[in-house]
């Protein structure tokens, strides 16, 4: 009977996911599969969290009242995308509080395009735009993931992602349209985003090692290289179109593919950025850690007070 | 001519009320104690700015010189803006933003309630709209205050600190010059007196509840309503109207 033996639970692991089977919180799963999902979703959870500090920093600094207004909606909408990816992941069996210590302590990672600084309101236009659409590229697959609470949560983020990524277009157009100074606001903004927002997408596939094993278990439905191209041939086009120029003089169209082609992507400094050595690694985590050590005396408190009232109650 | 002046004078004070306590609870965004109240103070702050919009908006119209709600709110300057003294204090640490928030929703809750029976209906109507949003507030504000107030002997202190320090703002909150008193006549707006009354009712149950004592200092604060400010507002003013002021007569 004990002989149910691994491999037996492991091919029928497989058969599901084979035939698109949603692998739910209490169906065997093994433990590789569980543990690569607790860190990408938290890795995912974190990446939306940092992310409000970026957009945050602008938020009383924003021009007018409609766009304030906008601005505050969709930063809370990043927090709330962190409150159900954290909920997806303790549906795993990890403890929320614990993968928000590793990412303070640094050893987890989150996107590392929020290490880059946010310096002019045009950034409110370029992150909607170029972030949150990378993020919609790579997101709107997962809600086909293998693991069914990870599919929902992403069914539910895309949507708000994709209202994001227009009004990101919106902010920037109307820049790109607007006085010689908003132009060149735009066009600066648009310079240091393009390249690390092209970077979302993780190293090329030759030197992605997760890859394979993530598409067999359909965590992951598309190589980095697949969703990359897919962002760039979508955005191009869009740049264009608002007046905006490509910051890649290498930049061509393969009529033959029907793909355009960028010049080299400069992975040393992507892979510094990862290993903590972007502009702004430093002041977000900080930032984060920050909050939770402030905010100690709080959570406390509510807990003290929550016992009093059970003991109070219970008498 | 003079009502129209009045009213203009007065939906700015409360404009200006919740533009600045808008502004100063979203510093908060990203910094929150806890994710959940993170969302939660973000979720205030658009209210208030929201509401800002509406009353700020109302009041370009009712001066009828073509200003609107943005030129009003970043436009101006400083001895200008009329808003309380207490809603552009320092958030401080959670308590004292919450404490701050307590009193002003209290007072809010209040004032809209009464303002629902305006004989102006546009502003009836922005009571209407705004007086769900504010019951909201005062709730998750005054639970705050019996958390911090009865939780643990550092939150205690904490927070009666911030009771102490912000006490000397609340007065401002029943400000009544010529302005209240001819709308009052009119019925546009309630008289002051019963609100005050029923305020320190209300805000002396909760903070009995949480075990924190009022002040017996009677030394008050005052001065926003007439363009009087205390040093914060200049560095708010500083960071809303940046973009208006470096880049002007621009869309955005
Ligand atoms: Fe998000
Ligand atoms: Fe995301
Ligand atoms: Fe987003």
């Amino acid at each position: 009977m004990k002989e149910v033996n691994i491999t037996e639970l492991e091919r029928r692991f497989q058969e599901k996911i084979d035939n698109d089977i949603k692998i739910e919180p209490r169906d065997w799963m093994p433990e590789e599969y569980r543990q690569t999902l607790i860190r990408q979703i938290s890795q995912h959870a974190h990446s939306e969290i940092v992310g409000m500090l970026p957009e945050g920093n602008w938020i009383t600094r924003a021009p007018n009242l409609r766009r304030k207004a906008v601005l505050l909606a969709k930063v809370q909408d990043e927090a709330g995308h962190g409150l159900y990816l954290y909920s997806a992941v303790e549906t795993l069996g990890a403890d929320r509080e614990a993968t928000i210590d590793d990412l303070h302590t640094g050893k987890a990672k989150y996107s590392s395009i929020f290490n880059y600084p946010t310096t002019s309101w045009a950034d409110m236009g370029s992150i909607g735009w170029l972030v949150d659409g990378a993020a919609i590229m790579n997101q709107v697959p997962i809600c086909r993931c293998s693991y069914g609470p990870y599919a929902r949560a992403m069914v539910r983020v895309c949507k708000e992602e994709s209202f994001h990524q227009r009004q990101g277009f919106e902010i920037i157009s109307l820049l790109a349209q607007g006085t010689p100074e908003q132009k060149a606001m735009a066009q600066e903004s648009f310079n240091r985003f393009w390249w690390p927002a092209i970077m979302m997408f993780g190293p090329n596939d030759a030197d992605s090692k997760h890859t394979a094993q993530s598409m067999k278990w359909k965590i992951k439905r598309n190589t980095n290289d697949e969703l990359r191209q897919m962002f760039i041939d979508v955005t191009v086009p869009q740049a264009e179109m608002i007046g905006l120029t490509i910051p890649d003089k290498d930049l061509k169209f393969n009529k033959e593919t029907g793909h355009y082609e960028t010049g080299p992507i400069d992975w040393d400094e992507f892979w510094e950025v990862v290993k903590g050595n972007g502009p702004c690694n430093k002041e977000r985590v900080d930032a984060r850690r920050k909050a939770k050590e402030d905010g100690l005396w709080v959570r406390e408190a509510a807990m003290a007070y929550a016992e009093k009232r059970k003991v109070k109650n219970a008498s | 001519m003079e009502k129209n002046t009045n009213l203009f004078e007065y939906v700015l004070r409360m404009g200006d009320d919740s533009l600045i306590l808008g502004h100063r609870v979203s510093e908060w965004c990203g910094h929150g104690p806890i994710l959940e109240e993170d969302i939660a103070l973000t979720n205030i702050s658009l209210d208030l700015i929201g509401q800002a919009t509406n009353l700020l908006e109302y009041a370009g119209e009712i001066e009828g010189k073509g200003r609107d709600g943005d030129a009003i709110a970043f436009l101006r300057c400083d001895r200008e803006y009329k808003n309380l003294l207490l809603v552009e204090q320092t958030n401080g640490d959670f308590g004292k933003t919450m404490m701050r928030q307590f009193f002003f929703d209290a007072f809010r809750r209040l004032l809209f309630e009464r303002l629902l029976k305006s004989s102006d209906i546009q502003l009836a109507a922005i009571a209407d709209k705004s007086l769900k949003e504010t019951k909201y507030h005062l709730k998750h504000s005054s639970e705050w205050m019996i958390r911090l107030g009865d939780g643990t002997d550092e939150s205690h202190s904490r927070i009666q600190d911030s009771l102490d320090s912000l006490w000397k703002y609340t007065n401002e909150l029943f400000f009544m010059d010529e302005v209240d008193f001819s709308l009052i006549k009119e019925g546009i707006i309630p008289s002051m007196d019963g609100i005050q009354e029923e305020w320190l009712v209300y805000v002396t149950s909760i903070l009995e509840e949480a075990t924190l004592s009022i002040p017996t200092n009677n030394w008050k604060q005052e001065g926003g309503r007439i363009g009087k400010h205390t040093e914060h507002l200049g560095f708010i003013l500083a960071e809303l109207q940046y973009m208006q002021r470096a880049y002007p007569n621009m869309k955005w």
